[in-house]
């Protein structure tokens, strides 16, 4: 995926009206907002000549699909059923005959063209408010054929971020740990997908355990932990070009790596004689910094996005807490004092809360909490659950469940799931083994 | 007279979870009385192996703790004069975790729980040399049980010959 097959060319036409619709994210949204995905309209000429290169019948119902099918995941959104739809595709986006919308019940409608144009895909969209009976919005893209996928997601960023006010994540992807094998022998692999699940590829062959990849949020690099020959340590990964290095060469395990926000540095924890510190290597000048110096075990950094703090999973206090520092290791604060355990802090890239697992008689719950450790909020409850990590809007959680296994041992399952920072639309998110450790990246594209 | 033997039953079973502290459901009880655990340290064999004669492997841990049993300690003495007498032989020392805690802080947890061991052995005379520390955190279970005993099982660090 390199930069160079997304050119993106925005031309176009301005908004002139102000937006009547306004989505609410900041609550569960019980009442999705109906809205009408018209297929792209595509010319006989455009379509033969893209079902030779792609192999899909009509590329126009394909793209649609994809925007239809990220908006109803969002939990925001209700697509409806085009059968419905009163109005040919080619029309509706010329001129689309509102009182037909309205009558559906569509509050919004998306219209568009794809054409096929020196070997190249060129998508128009438009997002039209059916109430107000106005267009909020055009845009048109160009791109090489094989981005299909992608110029629908972008499609569906734009829709989000029209009708919500916020960025969107959907022309994301997710790098997880793939699994399979007894629960006492897992063959462990790590592997990407786009967000919806379309793209999947394995990424190590799983010779060797592999565990927590990370993206940078700031390239397309990975980090992640491998025992390649034995010695757990803490490797980047290029996934262009698929280079593997070691950064945490340390006479010892280092563990629980993460990017800084600017992505310039990883920070991990360093195990030695029983106890684990956390430590910083500046990626560019390989120099090492330790920030916790405490006989506990320090684990599980993640940094504010601002860079400035840091926060961490402790067990000074005699058992798992979290904890928040600043990011040279100073002013230490516990911000976890609730019933129970707590590990995996992961500060939103909003900046404003810091997701976490907790262990609480028996149950694990994913939930959030306010950086001072305020307000604490359960999201989901289950037998087995962790390592939450943030859409890039910082909307949506993704994290990995695991099921109980029976008296034999037999059962055992791990599968990634999703769900909304309101605590609703929570939703599996299928992979074609079992899955864990899932880490969001970055917006692609804008 | 036979619902008097119940409810002598039913005391019985009551004055049991009374004597054990970690007495959290009745199967775990269960579990107790047939020996294989004491508080939630495993002290069964099922899953031991033996280095040499009289030398078993491993060592069993409480939950979320890596304070060497008074068994625990036995089994590490006849490691460390095992080793002594047979001064070519390195080990690693594999530390592992039950399933119930977030996969980070096992991996941690397995490195202090094999830690524990390796100072018991240097204690005893055994150079840190001849040591290495491997934790793999719960990654690698003896027990796919979702069940104390099992996790018990699972609480280890394992000696292993390097050579």
């Amino acid at each position: 995926m390199t930069k160079k097959i997304l050119i993106l060319l925005f031309m176009l036409i301005p908004i002139n009206a102000n937006a009547l619709i306004e989505v609410d994210i900041t609550r569960g949204n019980l009442n999705p907002l109906p809205l009408a995905v018209s297929p792209l309209s595509i010319d006989e000429e455009s379509r033969k000549g893209f079902e030779k290169i792609l192999k899909k019948e009509n590329i126009g119902s394909e793209i649609s699909n994809i925007v239809e099918n990220n908006l109803r995941t969002s939990g925001l959104f209700n697509p409806l059923d085009k059968k419905a739809f009163l109005q040919a595709p080619d029309i509706a986006n010329l001129k689309p005959r509102f009182e037909d919308w309205n009558l559906i019940k569509a509050q919004a409608l998306i219209t568009g063209k794809v054409n096929y144009v020196d070997d190249k895909l060129r998508v128009e969209f438009r997002l039209w408010d059916v109430l107000a009976a106005k267009e909020m919005m055009a845009l048109a893209f160009t791109t090489v054929p094989n981005n299909w996928r992608r110029v629908g997601h972008i499609i569906s960023d734009k829709v989000y971020e029209r009708l919500t006010g916020e960025k969107g994540y959907f022309d994301t992807r997710i790098i997880y740990v793939s699994e399979e094998g007894p629960k006492t022998q897992r063959i462990k692999k790590l592997a990407i997908m786009d967000q919806d699940g379309a793209n999947n590829k394995f990424l190590t062959l799983g010779n060797e355990l592999v565990l927590t990849p990370r993206f940078n949020p700031a390239s397309q690099m990975v980090t992640y932990l491998s025992y390649f020959k034995n010695m757990p340590r803490v490797y980047l990964l290029d996934i262009e070009t698929g280079t593997q290095e070691v950064v945490g060469d340390f006479p010892g395990m280092t563990f629980a790596p993460r990017f800084s926000p600017d992505g310039k540095k990883i920070i991990m924890s360093f195990a030695k004689d029983g106890k684990s510190d956390i430590y910083t290597m500046d990626l560019e000048n390989r120099i090492v910094e330790k920030i916790t110096n405490h006989p506990s075990i320090d684990t599980s950094p993640s940094y504010s996005p601002d860079g400035k703090y840091i926060t961490f999973n402790s067990d000074r206090s005699g058992y798992q807490q979290i904890y928040v520092m600043k990011n040279d290791g100073s002013d230490v604060k516990r911000i976890s004092f609730g019933n129970g355990l707590y590990g995996t802090p992961v500060w939103s890239p909003r900046g404003d809360l810091i997701a976490f697992t907790k262990l609480h008689k028996g149950k694990f719950y994913i939930g959030v909490m306010r950086t001072d450790g305020s307000g604490e909020r359960l999201l989901t409850e289950n037998y087995y659950q962790e390592a939450p990590s943030w859409s890039p809007n910082g909307r949506v959680l993704i994290f990995y469940r695991e099921t109980k296994t029976n008296s034999k041992g037999e059962g055992f399952s791990a599968k990634l799931w999703s769900i909304d920072l309101t605590g609703y639309n929570e939703r599996q998110i299928k992979t074609p083994t079992d899955a864990s450790d899932p880490s969001w990246s970055s917006l692609l594209s804008n | 007279m036979r619902l008097n033997k119940i409810f002598k039953n039913t005391l019985l079973v009551l004055a049991a979870c009374l004597v054990l502290s970690a007495c959290a459901t009745k199967k775990e009880v269960a579990t107790d009385i047939q020996g294989q655990m004491q508080g939630d340290v495993y002290t069964g064999t099922d899953t031991v192996e033996y280095l040499a004669d009289g030398v078993p492997d491993r060592v069993f841990f409480a939950t979320n703790e890596s304070i060497l049993t008074t068994a625990s300690r036995e089994t590490l003495r006849a490691q460390a004069a095992w080793l002594r007498k047979n001064p070519n032989i390195n080990v690693v020392l594999e530390g592992h975790a039950d399933e119930r805690g977030t996969r980070e802080y096992n991996l941690a947890l397995g490195e202090r729980r094999a830690n524990a061991a390796k100072d018991y052995l240097m204690t005893y005379g055994i150079s840190s040399d001849r040591i290495t520390v491997l934790s793999y955190g719960k990654e690698r279970p003896v027990d796919s049980g979702s069940n104390p005993l099992a996790w018990s099982k699972n609480r280890r660090s394992v000696t292993v010959k390097a050579n």
